[in-house]
């Protein structure tokens, strides 16, 4: 009898098919919201839900290709404007457009990728937001597309999505849950994947990683570019829920930046945990501390270096760490065979 | 026999610091090569050479009749060299074992199935299997060699290149490795160990190379080559620390 005879290996565990058990039933209770839920209160979920997206995709991107950007603001702002553009000009029906923005993303991605690439640590870093800042400057001179004061998307374009404002509200919160849902079942898939197992190993040890057979940039490449076209489709539905675009609000580094790096990095990151976790944490504190103003943002910035000392890892890399537990079954465990 | 590691004028320095002076040498499939020297001689250099992490500033290096010196590391690993690292390199955030199913996906590229198996079998060989579950990056020292010399064998490679795994082990343990690499080299893979414990080398190794100063001063049988008067002049001291 070999090693491989009497032992197997198991991936789920109690805790994760609890979390499967709840989590479906909770998206259950979600994609009835149009029927139980005020129009505020599906406004919240939509945004929440979009959060969830920014975050987990900019979470595979740093923590786990360690691509630390903060320039997805050209990706959010580049969906936004081909939904525009696609619908203004083209004739494209609006929901068309969301998943077209990706495609536009990920072509927009590649030879980004191979510019940025060849920069390191905060150099990288940088050079992402730089980029950002050059798909401001570019979009602020597209006259047709209202140049640097924007526009609104045309009420006909608007009603195209369909007849009734309650319907269009509750089309679009389901597109913004089915995004949700759809990204962290991608970034979940992954990681559980070949290629999630060179990823983690990447994350862990570079020399290592390459000395075994891990091709390093064509990974990272890979995680680029499927974040940058995610976060166009999440950008797209951005703008197509507040029906108005322009450059500082599309390419907004404070938007969908800094709060998204806000979220992982308290959530925890380099979990698929995490960037949930903070997104609910991120909007308890906004809804609590609305009437603040800007007091609010030094709030959050106290919040995130109390738990950037209390907790590198972030509040779900502390459970993770005292517990062991894992929402999402990535681990594989050896067990012997009964 | 057919060679399957030939270095040809290999050079490398650091600045000042010289870790490859024209350095040739081949090892014959099949062959166990054992890598003697002193402290700072190159012998780690030589191995990162051989697998890519670092490039020559001269000279050739060719595995299986296919000249390598332009490719890169991960695709020298998956054409058949793994190496364990001198100061170990666990995956720290994964387990001992998804740590060897990353070479046995990446490196050797098998199936799911397969790789699960490989790995299993591997854990068993090299008696890691009660810390399977653990995480690399919780082990001792002495565990995390042992995880390297498991890891590099997970990616199935014709050619293993050891870096002192035996350093600290108590004459127990030591003679159990031994037995490992004998039954790895009956295998038909090819080795090449950098060893300061040298009286584990000679229980493995067919021939021996001695490095100093990144030269090659001596190759041969490994009992003459110990023996002869040059070795004894860089080595001395050495013997007395393992
Ligand atoms: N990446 C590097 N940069 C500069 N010097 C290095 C580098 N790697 C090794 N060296 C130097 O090269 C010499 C040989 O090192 P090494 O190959 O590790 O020797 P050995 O394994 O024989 O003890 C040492 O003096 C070391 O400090
Ligand atoms: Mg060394």
């Amino acid at each position: 009898m070999s090693a491989a005879d009497n032992h197997i290996v198991a991936r789920a565990s109690p805790a994760s098919r609890i979390a499967a058990f709840i989590g479906v039933l909770l998206l259950i209770g979600l994609i009835a919201a149009p029927w139980w839920a005020g129009r505020a209160d599906m406004r919240l979920i939509s945004e929440i839900c979009l959060y969830v997206a920014l975050a987990s995709l900019w979470n595979l991107l740093a923590g786990y290709a360690g691509l630390v950007s903060v320039g997805q603001q050209a990706f959010v702002g580049l969906g936004g404007y081909f939904l525009f553009a696609a619908t203004i000009f083209f004739g494209v029906p609006p929901l068309a457009a969301i998943p077209l923005a990706a495609a536009a993303g990920a072509a927009l991605a590649v030879p980004i990728a191979v510019l940025i690439f060849r920069l390191r640590g905060a150099y990288f870093a940088i050079g992402t937001w730089v980029v950002a800042e050059v798909f401001r400057l570019v979009f602020a001179q597209v006259s047709a597309l209202g140049g640097g004061s924007g526009t609104s998307l045309p009420a006909g374009i608007v009603k195209g999505i369909a007849a009734s404002r309650s319907l269009r509200e509750a089309y679009t919160y389901w597109m913004a849950l089915g995004l949700a849902v759809l990204v962290v079942a991608m970034v979940y898939m992954l990681l559980r994947s070949r290629r999630g197992l060179a990823l983690t190993a990447i994350r862990d040890n570079e020399l290592a990683a390459t000395s075994l057979g891990i091709d390093i940039w064509r990974t990272k490449f890979f995680v680029y570019v499927i974040s940058a076209a995610l976060t166009a489709s999440v950008g797209a539905l951005i703008f197509l829920q507040k029906l108005r675009i322009s450059p500082d609000a599309a390419f907004s580094v404070n938007d969908w930046t800094a709060f998204v790096i806000f979220i992982v990095v308290i959530g925890g990151i380099g979990t698929i945990e995490g960037p949930i976790i903070g997104t609910i944490i991120f909007f308890l504190l906004r809804e609590t501390l609305a009437d603040l103003g800007t007091t609010y943002l030094l709030v959050l910035g106290f919040v995130a270096i109390a738990v950037m000392l209390r907790a590198p890892k972030g509040l779900w890399g502390y459970v993770k760490d005292k517990t062991g537990v894992e929402l999402f079954a990535l681990t594989r465990r050896v067990v012997p065979k009964r | 026999m057919a060679s399957i590691l030939s270095l040809r004028d290999v050079e490398k320095s650091f600045g000042a610091v010289t870790v490859a002076d024209q350095l040739s040498y081949d090892v014959a499939a099949g062959e166990a090569l054992g890598v003697v020297g002193p402290n700072g001689a190159g012998k780690t250099s030589m191995f990162n050479l051989i697998t890519g992490t670092l490039k020559p500033d001269s000279g050739d290096i060719a595995f299986e009749g296919r000249m390598i010196t332009s490719t890169s590391a991960a695709a020298r690993c998956r054409a058949g060299i793994a190496r364990s690292f001198q100061i170990p390199q666990p995956f720290g955030g994964m387990s001992v074992f998804e740590n060897l199913l990353v070479a046995a996906t990446q490196g050797a590229r098998e199936p799911a199935r397969r790789a699960n198996a490989l790995c299993l079998d591997v854990l068993e060989q090299t008696g890691l299997m009660a810390k399977a579950n653990a995480l690399a990056g919780s082990l001792t020292l002495l565990e995390r060699k042992r995880l390297e010399l498991a890891r590099a064998l997970c990616a199935k490679p014709r050619l293993l290149l050891l870096d002192e795994i035996a350093g600290g082990l108590t004459q127990h343990e030591c003679e159990a490795l031994v037995g490992t690499i004998t039954d790895i080299r009956s295998t038909g893979v090819s080795i090449v160990w950098i060893e300061h414990v040298v009286h584990a080398l000679l229980a493995v190794v067919d021939r021996l190379i001695v490095l100093d100063f990144g030269r090659k001063i001596a190759d041969g049988d490994p009992h003459d080559t110990m023996a002869s008067r040059e070795v004894q002049e860089v080595y001395i001291g050495i013997e007395a620390d393992a």
